[in-house]
């Protein structure tokens, strides 16, 4: 028999701690699949965020490093500035890269550092109980924003997409989900895409995911993928915001 | 002929391999717990599976390997 | 080799390189600036990596980044920037990577001077980030000395993977002194003496996979590193204590200072001496590990009264000296902060006035 779809040895056999139905899982796999099918595991250094996906250096079969709360941009400099051969990945969630690590995210993209990072945007977070991020809806209630997110309290959230596009540093940026079939391969696409235009030296590249966190939003994992559909993907466009890979080929 | 494996110990029972499967041929199996305690996914008639992989690309824990004649 | 005159801080950044370090991330901040601002022009030279980060938290997280895949790495900073590293230093120590820290101290707290000082000295003996960690830090007195102390530095760094610190004042980092360099040394990562290194790894290595990582979720996995640590220090404290002695010879009482200020003292204990005053010296060089028995067996020589500790600061290594002599001398402090500068003079009085009591 021949095999039609098998786990990607760029995971270890460690089982995945993420609540059910967390999407942290697929995008794990989705990496993993575009570093192995890229033949680059060889080259592979992670850097691991904090927040739910605090543990990815024990999923990732590869070099891997851990990073302070939002740093990991900056590790993932020193690592690439000191092996600049390697494939350096940052995987991070909106806290991580959208709230105590703004600085980090924006002055890699700014530097052009040929590094690729997977943004997991679920509009919480997740790992301290179901915070309000960065990215959370207007009215979203979350355990500080119990009343629902206030925008003349708080602001609206941050499109990081947007935003990064416009630094001139940043080589390519697409926002993806996972809510469909035809979704998650097109996100595999966007994220081989962020891996080819880091090893071709393009510049910066970034794949946000819009992802679902069932036990924080209180909702069945089917029904917060119908919430991410009605609200999350109306505020967060789904699409390719810069693209730069084709200049100069 | 398909053979689709699910790590039934491994399942968080989710669903979303239910949901994603355009066949309908996936569900929760009301009568069987894991050490987990979750409910794991089954699939009731791999007959007419048409080995698309929908369940296993949706499927976050990556506990479902698919086979093929 | 012929000497030359150089300033201390870019006599900083060139030790360094001749000791191999081709990698630096770090930020402006006055008294140090010179450090980056050499290192910018000398880097692309040799080939090696200067980059100015958008802060000193990226700044020392770039650092933890290269030193976790191998390479001799550097970060400089003065005390407002050094704050700010703290997080990082927390995390290199505890992820049991070597790489040097700078510090150039001026006055604070707060946003301070940009005058000399050393205020940071429990910053950098105590720890200063969160948790039970300890660097190796070592206190140049001269320009010379902060050149000799670079490749020192960098050796028990990666001896102990321990990040270490060079805690100098601004008057070190401002003042030019002739000096000799030391010959220019490559560094090549080897994966053999650094298994811990993240340098590549594919199935079927011998070595397993690097994870760099400060995280033990489990209480018994942080108590092993904890343990693993505090051996470790342990061992440092047996070995790498340095210290200087001046003028110990029937000395009635022992100044313990170190930096710049101790050149001050030694001043002082010179023209005591004319005055027919024999006043010794004790001088630690390794901050941390503190050398307890040298300061101990000094003060308690036969025919020393007390100890004159002296500082540039409201009184912090004296903390160190009276655990060192443990109540049975005298341990009296002498010091300003707020960066004014103890003179010979002002010394000179203590002992007088010691004598005198």
């Amino acid at each position: 028999m021949a095999v039609v779809f098998e786990k990607t040895k760029m995971l270890t056999d460690a089982v995945f701690h993420y609540c059910p139905g967390c999407t942290h899982g697929v995008i794990h796999r989705l990496v993993a699949e575009v570093i192995e099918e890229m033949g680059l595991q060889e080259k592979a250094v992670g850097v691991a965020p904090v927040g739910c996906a605090v543990f990815a250096y024990n999923y990732f079969n590869c070099d891997m490093f851990e990073a302070a709360h939002g740093r990991a941009p900056a590790v993932a400099t020193g690592i690439k500035r000191s092996r600049p051969d390697a494939c350096v990945f940052t995987y991070q969630g909106d806290g991580d890269l959208a709230s105590i690590g703004a600085a980090e995210i924006v002055h890699a993209a700014h530097r052009g550092e040929k590094i690729t990072t997977i943004f997991v945007n679920n509009a919480i977070y997740g790992m301290t109980g179901g915070q309000m991020a960065p990215t959370t809806l207007v009215g979203q209630k979350t355990t500080t924003s119990p009343y629902g997110r206030d925008e003349a309290w708080c602001g609206k959230p941050i499109r990081v997409s947007e935003m990064l596009a416009t630094i001139e540093g940043a080589a390519y940026i697409e926002r993806v989900a996972l809510n469909t079939n035809a979704n998650i391969i097109k996100a595999k696409k966007a994220i081989r895409k962020a891996f080819e235009c880091q090893m071709s030296g393009k510049g910066f590249a970034m794949v946000e995911v819009l992802s679902t966190c069932p036990t924080n939003w209180g909702l069945s994992p089917v029904e917060a993928m119908k919430w991410l559909e009605e609200n999350m993907i109306p505020y967060y466009p789904l699409g390719v915001f810069k693209d730069k890979t084709k200049e100069g080929e | 002929m398909v053979k689709i494996t699910i790590n039934e110990e491994l399942c968080k029972g989710c669903g979303l391999c239910a949901r994603a499967c355009p066949k309908d041929l996936i569900e929760l199996c009301k009568t069987k717990l894991n050490a987990k305690g979750y409910h794991p996914a089954v699939v009731t008639d791999v007959e007419k599976c048409i080995a698309c992989a929908s369940c296993a690309r949706t499927c976050p824990d990556v506990v479902i390997h698919i086979e093929k004649d | 080799m012929a000497q030359i005159l150089m300033k201390g801080n870019e006599a900083i950044a060139e030790a360094a390189i001749r000791a191999g370090c081709r990698f630096f991330f770090g930020y402006p901040i006055t008294p140090q600036t010179e450090v980056p601002e050499y290192m910018s022009a000398r880097m692309p030279e040799i080939g090696g990596c200067y980059l100015q980060a958008e802060s000193e938290v990226a700044a020392i997280n770039m650092v933890y980044g290269a030193a976790g895949s191998g390479v001799r790495v550097m970060t400089s900073s003065s005390s407002p920037g050094v704050s700010l590293k703290q997080e990082g230093i927390s995390y290199i120590a505890a992820s049991e990577l070597p790489c040097v820290v700078i510090n150039v101290m001026r006055g604070g707290p707060g946003l301070g001077s940009i005058q000399a000082s050393q205020g940071d000295y429990f910053q950098a003996t105590k720890g200063g980030g969160h948790g039970d960690y300890h660097l190796i830090v070592l206190a140049p007195s001269s320009v010379q000395e902060a050149i000799d102390l670079m490749g020192t530095a960098f050796d028990l760094a990666d001896k102990y993977r321990n990040p270490a610190m060079i805690l100098a004042d601004g008057i070190i980092g401002q003042m030019m002194e002739p000096v000799e360099l030391p010959e220019m040394k490559e560094y090549k990562v080897d994966p053999e003496k650094k298994p811990w290194a993240a340098t590549g790894w594919k199935p079927g290595d011998k070595k397993q996979r690097a994870v760099i990582n400060s995280l033990y979720i489990t209480t018994e996995e942080l108590t092993e590193l904890n343990e693993r640590l505090q051996a470790r220090y342990a061992e440092i404290e047996k070995n790498e204590a340095r210290w200087e002695t001046y003028n110990m010879d029937g000395a009635e009482f022992v100044i313990a200072a170190y930096g710049t200020v101790s050149r001050i003292c030694k001043a002082a204990i010179d023209e005591l001496k004319q005055e027919g005053i024999n006043v010794g010296l004790v001088r630690p060089i390794t901050l941390w590990p503190f050398p307890k028995q040298a300061v101990r067996d000094a003060v308690m020589a036969d025919g020393v009264k007390a100890c004159l500790t002296v500082e540039l600061n409201a009184g912090q290594m004296v903390e160190d000296v009276r655990l060192a002599v443990n109540g049975a001398k005298p341990v009296e402090f002498f010091g300003h902060a707020g960066s004014l500068m103890p003179t010979a003079e002002e010394v000179k009085e203590q002992i007088k006035r010691m004598r005198e009591e």
